[in-house]
């Protein structure tokens, strides 16, 4: 009954805005926009079975789109100042399993001053440059390998975060975040405190009037106890130290800073993960634990180029390194696999306005070690409501 | 991290001894503000006039020079609404944040034309407020000039006698010049001409020229071939003097238009820097009128 409510006044709500803005009580209207999504889509193995070879499993929606037509996640976005102070944003998802989720739900202070921002709640965290690109926006319909491998897609945990602004011409800007450690690779525990931290610097600027740039670094840790994954009715659990360092860049070029007739992207991240601690292996009948210390590694990196206006083609290559995982205890499921995953995808797509996007896209992905699969997808993303701003 | 504090060194800048830091969204707003800020305002552009101002990107430099900012100017009527909210909660910066004394939008002091009935996305990229152009009547250049000057008035209140008096003599000028544009833009009245956006509403509606068509088959909408091949059409039965685009537009479909209609194809700076002659917000409707003059022929 709650989520039938709960849609009807997001819809209710996506139709609203187109009146708003013109004065009176609704001026006071918070900004509202619907994002709705889906593919048709096809593949040579099943998605169900999806797995990265190499690699514990983040728990994460990382698998492939569903073989056939399926619907996206709808996003609905309500945002607005809540006073001079502070802004409020939230994000929720609607699931094509008619489940809601908040994607992200914070507040930021507008006040703070001396290039300090303070935001609360569940966001998007700072490390890395993709992750807090949100999904519609992302140039390929899936997350890079990396991302799905050591963030179980992106990174959303519940907590604080502090960004520092430098006064200067160069960007540069600094943040640290805390948090309840709910995503891959942290887990939530009863603990006062943090279970999870990041650090990440950011610096930017623009080469002559056509090119800008954003490179940044980014470390994340996390201390997960029993966070476990279940493969052939075997259970492997870590519990320890995670750490990862992520080094990203981005390139933006249009003639003249104007990208309406042509632009190009180049977007590249490296990950590095360590993970030190013990490892936990329970088949019910001999179960075993003992140390554990891992150091894998991957990146991707894509390019896409709008080649007239409405039209952009791009190309993406991802590739994860194994590295090195010692243990005495027996590994299961796709960790015990010796293999380094990689995949190859090339996407065009096509934009009738700022606010409708088809995508086609093709990948071959390696990420399971005896099978190479061939993915075909078409997607459509359309926006309604408030003409949202997009983050470099 | 010596890494750090070297680049931050390097990134530090000389800073001219400036009252007040401003943050003009666009090259006109820009422009105003060195007219009346004089040596007391340090002006930072964060747009050229060969970029679409409808699609600008929330690039990391505007953003840390929105960290310094004592003043952001800009169109407002939602012209900006794609990226400087992002730039403003991003900077760090309480004081340029909306509804600030710091954040200064030129629509509040203007008049606004082409609002429309209702709005619907179906109906292109149009804006509830109204057209967001209105820079090119310079009637609302001065009307902007008197809250603009207010505002730095009372920003920079040390020095507000500074901004009022040099308001006066731009209003003195200003008002001499438009005159005379009047008086020499007499052959543009009612003169048809078919524009790539409806960005020169306002100047269209000043000197009283008539808009007999789009490009863009929507606003905000690339131009179609069916679209284009209408347009054709119709300017055989009521031809117009010319085809004309601002700087910032793509040349194909007006060039294509211009070259299959016989019409000459006016480019028109549409802000300042747009051509060589649009030095200053003088130049700017010197030059537009100039350019147009030579096609009403
Ligand atoms: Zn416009």
């Amino acid at each position: 009954m709650q989520r039938k409510l709960w849609c009807a006044a997001a819809l209710a709500a996506a139709v609203a805005p187109a009146q708003a803005q013109v004065g009176g009580a609704k001026a006071f209207n918070p900004d509202i926009s619907l994002i709705l999504q889906g593919t048709a889509a096809s593949s040579s193995q099943d998605p169900e079975n999806y797995r990265i070879d190499g690699f514990a499993p983040s728990g994460g929606e990382v698998g492939p789109a569903e073989r056939g037509f399926s619907l996206g996640e709808s996003e609905l976005t309500i945002s607005a100042s809540i006073d001079p102070y502070f802004r409020g944003y939230m994000t929720a998802a609607l699931t094509p399993e008619n489940e809601v989720e908040v994607e992200e739900a914070y507040f930021q202070t507008l006040a703070l001053g001396r290039g300090f921002t303070l935001k609360g709640g569940r966001f998007l965290s700072g490390i890395g440059y993709q992750n807090e690109i949100h999904q519609h926006a992302w140039d390929f319909q899936d997350a890079p390998l990396p991302y799905k491998a050591f963030l179980g897609g992106r990174y959303n945990d519940d907590g604080v975060q502090l960004r520092w602004l430098a006064p200067t011409d160069l960007f540069v800007e600094l943040g640290a975040e805390a948090g309840r450690g709910r995503p891959f690779p942290a887990t939530e525990e009863s603990r006062n405190g943090a279970n999870a931290a990041s650090l990440f610097a950011h610096l930017g600027g623009d080469v002559g009037a056509s090119t800008a740039w954003r490179a940044g670094l980014s470390y994340l840790r996390a201390t997960p106890e029993e966070r476990s994954f279940e493969d052939g009715g075997v259970t492997q659990s870590f519990t320890g130290t995670s750490e990862l360092w992520i080094a990203d860049f981005i390139l933006k070029w249009a003639p003249n800073g104007n990208p309406t007739q042509t632009n190009f992207k180049l977007q590249g991240e490296v990950f590095r993960s360590k993970e030190n601690g013990e490892l936990g292996y329970d088949d019910g009948v001999a179960p075993a634990t003992g140390d554990y210390a891992s150091r894998q590694s991957g990146w991707y990196l894509q390019a896409v180029y709008q080649f007239m206006p409405r039209w952009r083609a791009g190309l993406r290559l991802d590739r994860l390194d194994r590295g090195t995982v010692d243990t005495a205890v027996p590994l299961a499921g796709p960790l015990a696999v010796e293999h380094d995953p990689s995949r190859v995808t090339a996407m065009i797509d096509w934009s009738g306005s700022e606010f409708s996007r088809l995508r086609l896209q093709y990948a071959e992905d390696k990420s399971r070690a005896d099978a190479t699969d061939r993915q075909v997808l078409v997607q459509y993303i359309f926006s309604l409501g408030a003409h949202g701003a997009h983050k470099f | 991290m010596r890494f750090l504090i070297v680049l931050l060194l390097a990134a530090a800048p000389l800073r001219a001894l400036a009252a007040l830091d401003i943050f003009a969204c666009t090259p006109e707003w820009g422009a105003l503000a060195r007219e009346l800020g004089g040596e007391r305002a340090s002006v930072y552009t964060a747009t050229n006039a060969l970029q679409d101002p409808h699609h600008v990107e929330a690039r990391p430099s505007l953003i840390a020079r929105a960290r310094r900012a004592d003043l952001v100017v800009c169109t407002g009527a939602e012209l900006e609404v794609g990226w400087l909210p992002l730039v403003l909660t991003q900077s760090g910066n309480p004081k340029i944040q909306l509804g600030q004394r710091g954040y200064f939008e030129a629509a509040s002091a203007a008049k606004l034309i082409e609002v429309p009935q209702r709005v619907d996305r179906a109906m292109g990229d149009v804006h509830a407020s109204g057209n967001p152009h209105l820079h090119l009547d310079p009637r609302n250049i001065a009307r902007v000039a008197k809250a603009l000057a207010q505002r730095m008035s009372v920003l920079d209140a040390k020095d507000a006698s500074y901004y009022l008096e040099r308001e006066v003599e731009f209003q003195k000028r200003w008002q001499a010049v438009t005159l005379r544009w009047e008086r020499e833009a007499e052959p543009l009245a009612g003169m048809p001409i078919v524009v790539y956006h409806k960005d020169l509403s306002y100047f269209i509606a000043w000197l009283g020229l008539r808009e007999v068509g789009t490009l863009e088959p929507k606003p905000g909408l690339p131009p179609s071939a069916a679209h284009l091949a209408e347009l054709l059409a119709g300017l055989k039965q009521s031809p117009a003097k010319a085809v004309v685009r601002s700087a910032y537009s793509d040349p194909r479909a007006a060039d294509w238009l211009a070259h299959e209609a016989r019409l000459p194809a006016v480019v028109v700076p549409f802000t300042v820097g747009g051509t060589e002659g649009a030095k200053d917000l003088y130049g700017l409707f010197e030059d537009t009128i100039v350019r147009l003059k030579a096609a009403a022929r």
